[in-house]
């Protein structure tokens, strides 16, 4: 092929006037320098030591690993801070002796390449991926006389039914994993929360009256109960709601009927990815998925200001029981957490 | 019990039960009151509180207001309570140096007494918290799981898991707790310092608030087994090490290893 | 052999035996002469490649106590902070392998950043190879495999680092299970059949252990022999120098050279992968705590690797999300994590067969090219590693506002215009850099070396004495092939018939000017002629006047 220009020796282009070639030819490969290594005896005998003093290194490195191994013991009676003391050190000693004892191996093996092993550039000729036209022509007549033998072609019978079984057969391979879930059914449009579930501090569990929460204060909170729901996380990862305390003024009107005396409750749940929406500015009423940085304002009912977030967050709507704790109202008015296509 | 019952109506009874009375409330107002609301008003004497209310005229009432009442962008320290005054003066935040986004912790401007008088002078103002007793506050008392768990559903989504910092918006951020008096961690939790929220003690008991300060006194201390901290930061300062570090380091062996020796 | 050591004889013995069982001479034979060529920049596929290696080690270690189950336990170990606290099987188990088992901690972060060394290498790896155009025929097939080796490298790097439950993973999680969700139509069903059933259920940790320590490595495993048996097919490519051509390869042989060096680069990266898991505390779980969907950290960040696709996400402005006949569709949420990437894999896994297009050139290559004399490509190839910045430090933007006080929001901002304009402004500098390295080049050839020595005229004008370049030197300089845009054919050919897919042809003609209308061409023997023939003196000199035309393209 075109590409593969002759190999040529070193010989270069004259300069003259006249037939010049068009382009500059390769001048093959420059004269061999020999090392110090090739040359003086002492030098090479001088490689050799430190090739050998590496791999001695490479021992040492081993045995401190080993000796740390045993030396250094995770004693369960030592205090904290001195278990963990002892981790580092232990850590530290296997680490580096295992460092140690690879690079020993690594470096030597490569200094003793470079050094001591010959360094004369060798030459391999490459030959096209292709080949030849007759080893081509010969495989072309190799397919046609198996296909020719197999009948593939003149059977069309058997090639159609063989097509239509092969295009079938892995479709039980994807119905097979059917059962690897549920249907998502109308399981995430509801979260724990009924009408009258007490609100609990989270992670702790007391039930928070509404005394209790001053201006400017915040509090993260669960439904009464979660803690023995079924599947735990789910339902955490569904529930968890955010309870605030600012001046009723500072309330949007549309936020206000969920409200109680300027307590609010919002989903924590991120309506983008959903994660927690925990970060409370209290002199700016902004919100902040730490996430994605999606921004919502308390003051224009959980609105999204910035950050990828389309939807505000939903409000729990809250009232207070008998005895004067938070309850909510009612359930979520809409699904909390991140958008899905079924959600309307 | 039934031997008390029976003598609950013998004379002295009465007598009894107001001493124990007074007792009762005398202790646990030594013990409790100093971290509730409006004590520090009347520990503080009169001179404290004029000679707060001196400072308060040279270094705050700018901003804040002859009266305390607040102004534009700085809030009224009517009911802010000594701790709030503690918290900002005694790591130098306030008074304010220069305007930003929010106030950064910076070299201290008063003294130790001056701090004290000023917080007596806005406290007198005002019923808010006070500054906590040593009792409250020490390490050595709290559970540090527990500190563990309030902390991260409450704390380290601003501060970060090992209270290394955090962003908010617009330039504000959660400073690192790393270095942080446990009294300060403990005021900056009631009185809800600029960006950050409140937590009373109803949302975050006293004793909560002891074992947060004792699992941040304790994270601070641990030390990091697996070697150096890279900040406690998390993947970006692991990513840049594998880049910067590991990467170069490799690349210079290979371009040893690739060398014509000598 | 007159004299044979005891060693040599056990040798020859197995030799023996092996040859007349399997043949081993012939592979002796057919192997052991190899040429390898040298050059450190072909050995950061090999640290992909070691990396894999203690990958497969460690992770074995790491697989001996560690609890694949999302069941819940209570935590009793030696870590006070997290002391009686309710925790995943998982977690337990991952906090005993690195507390208690005596180097259990050191395997996990060697795991760890063995992980992370893997995916840099690849990344590295695959910049070399687009630079200096390696992927161009016959190894196509090589760099598609290698994209989906960096593609699986990155899904099994989130497995792994998913199924240990931690609270900063299963934020990730969390994230990736909205990623899902939000795909419109079959969202919520692949999420549930992903996680069977609500997020975060039990089902994920077991699920993705056997993805992450079997099905995915297997898959990595079978494609990375491919991918070297078709290096060892193709022989490697070299560099351009003297003596170098398309048809031969110079270097060492397998053996011993590339036994020695190579092996020993095994046990280098193996070492100093070591050292990071002795001096560096990464993926710290124990002070993230165990995943709780209520918490979170600040500094919620991915593995570097997936930083990129979390930066997309972040500048993303939410408003483009809409609700139509009922149903709600989040391109807030696909498009970066789906159609970016989507955008960014695409035009790289096709671009052997795009150049080839272009240039029309069907021929086998072997011969790298210098990056500087592919100046298209090459600044297309900064603008691609350009926007994989900008999106990884929007990623981080929140630990970049912190540490270098900014704003958050205006890093956001930035970033939004600054991922259209930069990658931008970066291919029109590189080419510009690139082009300005060639006629520099060109210069060099043309008057030769800078010496240094200053020449002084009698009539005070001042000359650099340059040293003409040996045939070597000159070599490196002028080998290059500098392809011509495609000539525009009339639509019709010289029968006057319409030529098929005229239009397409057009394009590629424009694209084809795009790409090479701006080259540089190399020095040939008359303009070298023609520069010595303008000079004053023997000794070949530079003076102000006899700057040449550059040989540009018409």
């Amino acid at each position: 092929m075109s590409t593969n220009e002759p190999d040529h020796g070193g010989s270069d282009v004259a300069v003259h006037d006249g037939d010049l070639p068009a382009r500059f030819e390769n001048p093959g490969l420059p004269e061999h320098k020999h090392r110090l290594t090739d040359t003086d005896p002492k030098a090479a005998r001088r490689a050799e030591k430190q090739v050998a003093l590496l791999f001695v290194l490479s021992i040492v490195g081993t045995l401190v690993m080993i000796v740390g191994y045993f030396a250094v013991k995770m004693d369960h009676g030592l205090g904290f801070l001195d278990y963990l003391d002892r981790l580092a050190l232990s850590n530290q000693i296997l680490g580096i002796g295992m460092a140690v004892s690879l690079l020993g191996i690594g470096v030597g093996a490569v200094h003793w390449a470079k050094t001591l092993m010959p360094d004369e550039e060798r030459i391999d000729y490459r030959h096209l991926q292709r080949g030849t036209d007759e080893e081509r022509a010969d495989a072309v007549e190799m397919l046609n006389t198996g296909v020719e033998e197999s009948g593939f072609a003149r059977r069309p019978l058997i090639r159609n039914t063989l097509i239509g079984a092969m295009a079938l057969f892995p479709l039980p391979g994807i119905i097979l994993f059917r059962d690897t879930g549920p249907l998502p059914e109308k399981v995430l449009t509801e979260t724990f929360w009924k009408a009258g579930d007490r609100l609990t501090l989270d992670p702790e569990g007391g039930p928070i009256k509404a005394s209790d929460m001053v201006l400017g204060a915040v509090a993260h909170v669960m439904p009464e109960g979660i803690e023995e729901a079924e599947h735990v996380l789910n339902e955490k990862a569904k529930a968890a709601v955010l309870l605030i305390r600012l001046e009723e003024d500072q309330l949007a009107p549309e936020s206000l009927d969920g409200a109680y005396g300027g307590i609010v409750a919002y989903s924590k749940i991120c309506t983008h990815m959903g994660c927690p929406v925990a970060l409370y500015e209290q002199r700016t009423h902004h919100l902040l998925c730490p996430c994605h940085q999606s921004t919502f304002d308390l003051t224009q009912n959980c609105k999204v200001i910035f950050g990828p977030a389309k939807r505000a967050l939903p409000q729990l709507p809250i009232t207070v029981d008998d005895e004067g704790y938070l309850v909510a109202a009612a359930p979520f008015g809409e699904p909390v957490g991140p958008s899905y296509w079924e959600r309307s | 019990m039934s031997a008390l019952a029976a003598r609950r109506r013998h004379p002295l009874a009465t007598a009894l039960i107001v001493v124990l009375g007074l007792l009762v409330t005398g202790v646990a107002y030594a013990a409790v009151m100093p971290s509730t609301a409006d004590a520090s008003t009347s520990t503080a004497s009169a001179d404290d509180i004029e000679e707060g209310r001196k400072l308060f005229l040279a270094n705050c009432s700018t901003c804040h207001g002859i009266d305390a009442e607040g102004r534009n962008e700085a809030p009224s320290l009517i009911g802010v309570g000594a701790a709030s005054v503690d918290f900002q003066v005694g790591t130098g935040r306030m008074p304010l140096a220069m305007s930003g986004p929010q106030a950064p912790e910076a070299p201290v401007r008063l003294s130790d007494e001056q701090t004290s008088q000023l917080s007596a002078y806005v406290a007198s103002l005002g019923a808010g918290p006070a500054i906590p007793s040593e009792e409250a506050i020490d390490p050595a008392q709290g559970d540090v799981s527990k500190g563990a768990m309030v902390f991260r559903t409450n704390c380290a989504m601003c501060h970060n898991a090992a209270g290394s910092r955090g962003a908010l918006t617009r330039g504000k951020f959660a400073p690192p707790l790393t270095d942080v008096e446990p009294k300060y961690i403990y005021e900056a939790m009631v009185t809800g310092p600029q960006s950050m929220p409140v937590f009373p003690d109803q949302t975050i008991t006293p004793d909560q608030k002891r074992d947060v300060i004792a699992f941040l006194s304790t994270i601070n201390e641990a030390p990091d087994p697996g070697g150096m901290s890279l900040g406690r930061l998390g993947p970006v300062t692991e990513g840049l090490v594998a880049w910067v570090l590991g990467l170069t380091v490799l690349i210079g062996f290979a371009v040893w290893l690739g060398a014509k020796s000598s | 052999m007159s004299t044979t050591s005891p060693l040599e004889k056990a040798g020859a013995t197995t030799g023996n035996w092996l040859d007349e069982r399997v043949g081993a001479s012939k592979v002796v034979k057919g192997f052991s002469r190899k040429i390898f060529p040298d050059h450190w920049s072909f050995m950061l596929g090999e640290v992909a490649l070691y990396s894999f290696v203690i990958l497969l080690l460690s992770g074995t270690f790491l697989t001996f106590w560690f609890v694949p189950s999302a069941g819940e336990t209570t935590y009793t170990g030696p870590y006070a902070p997290l002391a009686g606290q309710h925790v995943s099987e998982a977690f337990n188990s991952t906090l005993h392998l690195s507390f208690e088992v005596r180097g259990g901690l050191l395997m996990r972060q060697i795991h760890h950043w063995a992980a992370l060394v893997f995916v840099v290498s690849i990344i590295v790896h695959m910049f070399r190879i687009f630079f200096t155009g390696a992927f161009r025929k016959p190894r196509e097939l090589n760099w598609v495999i290698g994209m989906l080796l960096a593609i699986l490298a990155l899904i099994e790097g989130f497995l792994g680092y998913s199924m240990i439950d931690d609270l900063l993973s299963g934020n990730g999680l969390r994230i990736a299970q909205a990623i899902v969700l939000g795909i419109p139509v079959v969202g919520s069903y692949v999420s549930f059949f992903l996680f069977g059933g609500e997020f975060p259920g039990e089902a994920f940790v077991p699920r993705f252990f056997v993805l992450h320590v079997l099905l995915i490595p297997a898959i990595m495993l079978m494609l990375i022999t491919i991918h070297l048996i078709l290096v060892v097919v193709h022989k490697h490519t070299q560099y351009p120098g003297p003596g170098r051509t398309n048809n031969n390869v110079v270097g060492f042989p397998l053996f011993p050279i590339y036994t020695a060096k190579a092996g020993g680069f095994f046990f280098i990266v193996f070492g100093v992968i070591a050292l990071m898991g002795a001096l560096f505390q990464i993926n710290p779980v124990w002070i993230y705590g165990p995943y709780d969907p209520s918490p979170i950290g600040a500094g919620a960040q991915p593995d570097f690797y997936m930083g990129f696709l979390d930066g997309a996400v972040r500048i993303m402005p939410g408003f483009v999300e809409f609700e139509i006949f009922g149903h709600t569709v989040s391109p807030n949420i696909f498009i970066p994590t789906l159609v970016v990437p989507g955008l960014m894999v695409t035009p790289a896994l096709l671009y052997p067969w795009i150049e080839q297009w272009i240039t029309g050139d069907k021929r086998e290559h072997h011969l790298l090219d210098r990056p500087r004399n592919a100046p298209t490509r090459t600044a297309l190839g900064v603008m691609a590693i350009t926007l994989y910045v900008l999106l990884w430090i929007s990623g981080g933007n929140d630990i970049v506002a912190t540490h270098l006080h900014l704003s958050i929001n205006d890093i956001t901002y930035f970033m939004r215009v600054g991922v259209f304009v930069l990658p931008a402004l970066a291919y029109v500098i590189t080419k510009r850099i690139c082009i300005g390295l060639q006629r520099k080049d060109r210069e060099k050839v043309l008057h030769g070396r800078e010496t240094g020595r200053v020449f002084r005229t009698e009539e005070g004008e001042v000359f650099e004495l340059h040293a003409p370049l040996s045939a070597h030197d000159r070599w490196l300089l002028v080998g290059f092939d500098a392809p011509e845009p495609a000539q525009a054919l009339s639509a019709t050919d010289a029968a006057g018939v319409r030529r098929p897919g005229g239009r397409l042809e057009k394009l590629r003609q424009k694209i084809s000017k795009f790409y090479f209308e701006d080259r540089v061409a190399p020095v040939t023997p008359a303009e070298l002629a023609s520069a010595h023939h303008h000079g004053d003196h023997e000794e070949v000199t530079a003076g102000e006047g006899s700057k040449p035309a550059v040989g540009s393209g018409h």
